[in-house]
């Protein structure tokens, strides 16, 4: 391979794989990301090779392993192109009808299309489907498309550009201040101006510094990393390269959750690919300047998110913050000034550098520039990643792209920011989403996790969940997270399980507040974060709790029953089969009855009865 | 480069970057503390020694053992906003500590008559860390260190067995502010003390826990610092 | 303890202080879990303090001191699959092999662990035994799920 040492190096080798690429020629993408594979999408392949082997159409047709398309609830995902047929939950049995309906005769087989629950229409192409009409996809345009362990595919898309852009026509100053004016904000939990770090960084006086991409998703709930990770790994390393370049580090490192294996294995692909290209490595394309990357595993811990700890961790510790200052910027790892970078934040660099700050700056709002991946999870129809403008509503995200609530169900909540964050109401649902009203509505942008809830998620037990996540998940170090996480999980917990009292309320708020004011990291000053949230909102959810013992969402286990409602019940016997504590009665077509004395309330009944006759109170 | 500040209205001067608790021992003001030690480096877990600052004409509340000065800061060491953050502190530690007794004088000093909250399972650590600070820092073996995380964090030798590397030397018990470190005769070697972790506790401290400006102390560190110096030379 | 691989790994990592996770994980997966003398080994061959060591294998949850079961049972308690109902899937689990979290069953078949998030949200509730993914689990789907594994002719 020809190492690549100039501009037009780069601009002919995009030019001839180009020309060998034929655009009528049929080409599918199969997905291969951890969702697709989890639905078995290998399998799929294998199947689908076999297929077009005894067909004779291996010449034909291009199979391309891509990365993550963002709706993982419909995979394993297919594409043919050039029609850009999209294809959902294929398995291998459906493969001979692909291969002799679609890839031979050019006919649609229905039953694979996505089709909408409500309207019950059939969707045909990818760029029709509802999950994807509002996006704007920048940051994940690749993912998806092109075969993440293939360099080529990546130049192809224009990949590496920027890069030789900032190399050979831009100066490490004219980098930083072009990332400042574009206001990109940091995309992993403050949102603080990724251009003054950088800024911050550069001035610092030291030969040697170092950059962390922090790829350590750990908000539970959010996984628009890993999916960048995994389906363009090549963005990230480029971001890093040319920030290397702009505050002068000759060495970074991507600091990956291990729990992200094919995340680890698509970025080590793509730096061997990138060093032998000559894009990475000793005297980048040939401008003498030195950049090395190497891969950290995470070994399983939320505090690495926060930069202090996710140093210490790097340095071989375990990671406890320190308090700040020093920051980073002046004195990180090893004591050399550090930028510490989330993926997705190194993701928006090529494009800023390529398409100019002006450019940017003109996507989004005032405080907020660009897109932003979100994970739209929990009780909405269609669940997955959506990179939308920053400002787009709550309603637009959550209904018009996720189609709204599953079941019909009420929407109650939508938490965002993961631990950090908070549940913003139904009152709030057209509210724009950015850094700012986030913070003003009382979450946060953390990472991205979007999670919804029906009115059948209790507001309690989520403040109890995450409370109970962060006693594990904090350090342990400073009393007031310690300690003060601890008593006010036994006072959730208490009101969880009936035994709320009077004062319970108050004290939960000043503890929060002490926590927020006293704490040592970031971890604990946020840590407050779901309780008071929902405190602010569901004040009424909390007071139903202490005062009449009740849980009306039917989740904490102490404060409902199951009763089958006779009205509704027409004895199909379904409950009664599948009830794993033979706690329910009732013959055939006559009402059912369940003995609360043995139900444990494993909830099988409520969600198998397909007359909602199965009630909470 | 000595710096101008003021302590509570008070003008000291100081070295720019040293921490606020060395300025405040200048002007005179007391600063409650549990895991600082001028001995060790500053680790700013117990949070009790946070003080009010005013910087650049923003108020925030930093810890006084690592904060470090600048020119023209202003700081206070004793509002109500900073009794009402010791009081929360003193009351979870002794929710967790309820029988330590440098917690509860100190409680009984603040005016606490009870902790509000639910009594933990009675345990004498506080989790300062001064003594795997000092055993790693000072002494220079790290016998103990600090295991697990989040709720279960403690202060425990490699597997909960007796440590290999210890020396024997005494000082985690000595500088420990609950009395939760014992030494125990070795019976395998006469002469020799191990460290046994458990529940004890020491005589009340004569000086009533005023460990910056105890003679007392300070003659037993630097007689400790002499004793292990020479231990390592044998 | 397989003293020649873990000289390998000690060597591949330049016996650096700081890649002393690393070789932790790569032990770890070379023996299932981290024994006591594997541990005092390493630290000699370092040069590295135990406490160091003791410290980083009780503060991060990938590392385990004790032996894992033939099979270990992920359940995912993320955002998303806890309103999916991961709880309820949990108590199922500990229900059927009569373990609790962080336990192994008698007969080290299986060793059950929650995970924080697997970032497969999309999925929820989900579960991973060894490398197999299962997406929408409820109670009634555990013993399914399982028999499977147990009559899985030992290796």
């Amino acid at each position: 391979m020809k190492q690549i040492k100039t501009v037009s190096d780069l601009e002919d080798l995009r030019k001839s794989i180009l020309k060998q690429r034929d655009p009528e020629k049929i080409t599918i993408r199969m997905c291969l990301s951890t969702g697709c594979r989890a639905k078995k999408s290998i399998k799929v392949i294998s199947a689908l090779e076999d297929e077009l082997n005894n067909q004779g159409l291996q010449e034909k047709v291009e199979i391309k392993r891509t990365g993550c398309h963002g709706f993982c609830e419909m995979g394993p995902i297919m594409v043919i192109e050039p029609a850009n047929i999209f294809y959902r939950q294929v398995t291998p049995e459906d493969i001979a009808d692909i291969v002799f309906e679609t890839i031979l005769k050019g006919n649609i087989v229905k039953r694979l299309l996505w089709k909408d629950a409500g309207t019950k229409e059939y969707t045909k192409t990818e760029q029709d489907l509802p999950l994807y009409k509002k996006q704007k996809k920048h940051i994940s345009y690749n993912s998806g498309k092109i075969d993440p362990t293939d360099i080529e595919d990546y130049i192809a898309a224009d990949g590496y550009l920027a890069l030789c852009k900032a190399l050979n026509a831009m100066t490490p100053a004219k980098i930083v201040e072009t990332v400042f004016a574009s206001g990109l904000r940091g995309r992993g939990g403050g949102g603080f101006s990724t251009g003054l770090k950088w800024r911050i960084c550069s001035a610092a006086p030291s030969d040697i510094k170092y950059i962390i991409a922090n790829g350590d998703e750990g908000d539970p709930g959010a996984f628009m990393d890993r999916s960048l990770m995994e389906g363009d790994p090549h963005r990230i390393i480029e971001g890093m390269i040319i920030a290397a370049f702009a505050i002068g580090a000759g060495r970074g490192f991507l600091y990956v959750r291990e729990e992200y294996p094919i995340a680890i294995e698509h970025l080590s692909i793509a730096i061997q690919k990138a060093e032998e290209y000559g894009l990475l490595g000793n005297n980048i394309m040939g401008t003498g300047f030195d950049f090395n990357i190497a891969i950290n595993k995470g070994a399983g811990a939320f505090v690495c998110g926060e930069e202090t700890a996710l140093i210490i961790s790097i340095e071989g510790k375990s990671g406890t913050p320190r308090s700040r200052p020093p920051y980073p910027a002046f004195e990180g790892l090893w004591g050399k000034p550090t930028i510490i970078n989330n993926v997705e934040t190194l993701g928006n660099i090529p494009q800023i550098i390529l398409k100019g700050a002006d450019w940017y700056s003109n996507i989004g709002t005032v405080g907020s520039k660009g897109t932003k991946i979100f994970s739209l999870v929990g009780k909405v129809r269609n669940t997955g990643l959506v990179e939308v403008e920053m400002g787009t509503t709550l309603r637009e995200i959550i209904f018009d792209i996720g189609g709204g609530i599953r079941k019909d169900k009420r929407f109650k909540a939508v938490q965002t920011g993961g631990p950090s964050g908070g549940c913003i109401p139904i009152s709030k649902i057209d509210m724009p989403v950015d850094y700012d009203s986030l913070r003003e509505a009382g979450a946060i942008m953390g990472s991205g996790g979007m999670i919804v809830m029906d009115e059948t998620s209790c507001m309690v037990d989520i403040a109890r969940y995450f409370l109970n996540f962060l006693l594990f998940e904090s350090c342990g170090k400073c009393v007031p997270c310690r300690e003060g996480l601890k008593q006010m999980h036994y006072i959730l917990t208490n009101i969880c399980e009936g035994n709320g009292e009077k004062g319970d309320i108050e004290a939960l708020t000043e503890l929060g507040h002490f926590m927020i004011s006293t704490s040592l990291c970031g971890l604990g000053a946020t840590a407050a974060n779901p309780v008071l949230s929902t405190l602010r909102y569901f004040h009424d959810e909390y007071l139903v709790h202490i005062y009449e013992k009740k849980c009306p969402a039917g989740v904490c286990k102490n404060l409902f029953e199951y009763m089958i409602d006779e009205t509704l019940c027409n004895g199909c016997t379904l409950c009664r089969i599948r009830c794993p504590e033979k706690a329910i009665s009732g013959e055939k077509k006559k009402p059912h009855r369940i003995d609360t004395a043995k139900c444990i309330k494993c909830g099988i009944c409520y969600n198998s009865c397909k007359r909602q006759a199965v009630i909470v109170i | 480069m000595k710096v101008p500040l003021t302590i509570d209205g008070q003008m000291v001067q100081i070295d720019s970057g040293a921490p606020i608790i060395d300025a405040a021992k200048k002007a005179g003001a007391v600063i409650p503390t549990l895991c600082y030690h001028e001995a060790l480096k500053p680790y700013g877990s117990c949070r009790l020694c946070m003080v009010e600052i005013i910087i650049n004409k923003q108020r925030r509340l930093v810890t006084a053992c690592n904060f470090p000065v600048e020119g023209g800061m202003e700081v206070f060491t004793d509002t109500a906003k900073l009794r009402h953050i010791r009081k929360m502190i003193i009351e979870l530690l002794l929710a967790r500590c309820p029988d330590v007794s440098s917690l509860r004088a100190m409680a009984k000093q603040m005016g606490i008559k009870s902790s509000r909250f639910k009594k933990q399972d009675s345990t004498e650590c506080i989790l300062c860390g001064l003594c795997v600070r000092f055993c790693e820092e000072v002494v220079g073996v790290s016998a103990i260190g600090l295991v697990n995380r989040g709720i279960d964090r403690e202060v425990a030798t490699p597997f909960k067995v007796a440590s290999d590397v210890c020396i024997g030397c005494g000082s985690c018990t000595y500088i420990c502010p609950t009395g939760c470190i014992e030494m125990v005769p070795d019976k395998k070697i006469p002469q020799m003390r191990i460290m046994k972790m458990g529940q004890h506790s020491l005589n009340p401290c004569i000086n009533e826990f005023q460990c910056e400006t105890c003679i007392v102390e300070k003659e037993f560190f630097e007689d400790m610092r002499l004793v292990i110096a020479e231990f390592r030379n044998s | 303890m397989n003293i020649e691989k873990v000289n390998i790994i000690l060597e591949e990592h330049e016996y650096k202080h700081s890649a002393i996770i690393s070789i932790m994980q790569d032990v770890q997966g070379v023996e299932n879990y981290l024994p006591e003398d594997t541990l005092r080994y390493i630290s000699e061959k370092m040069e590295l303090n135990l406490t160091r060591i003791f410290d980083i294998a009780t503060f991060y949850k990938t590392f385990s001191l004790t032996p894992r079961g033939r099979h270990t049972i992920r359940v995912c308690s993320g955002t998303a699959c806890h309103l999916g109902g991961a709880v309820k899937n949990l108590e199922q689990i500990q229900r059927t092999i009569n373990i609790q979290e962080g336990e192994t069953t008698n007969d080290r078949m299986f060793s059950l662990e929650t995970v924080n998030c697997l970032g497969a949200c999309a999925l929820a509730p989900v579960m991973v035994i060894d490398e197999d993914y299962y997406d929408a689990v409820n109670p009634g789907k555990i013993e399914k799920i399982l028999s499977p594994y147990r009559l899985e002719p030992e290796v």
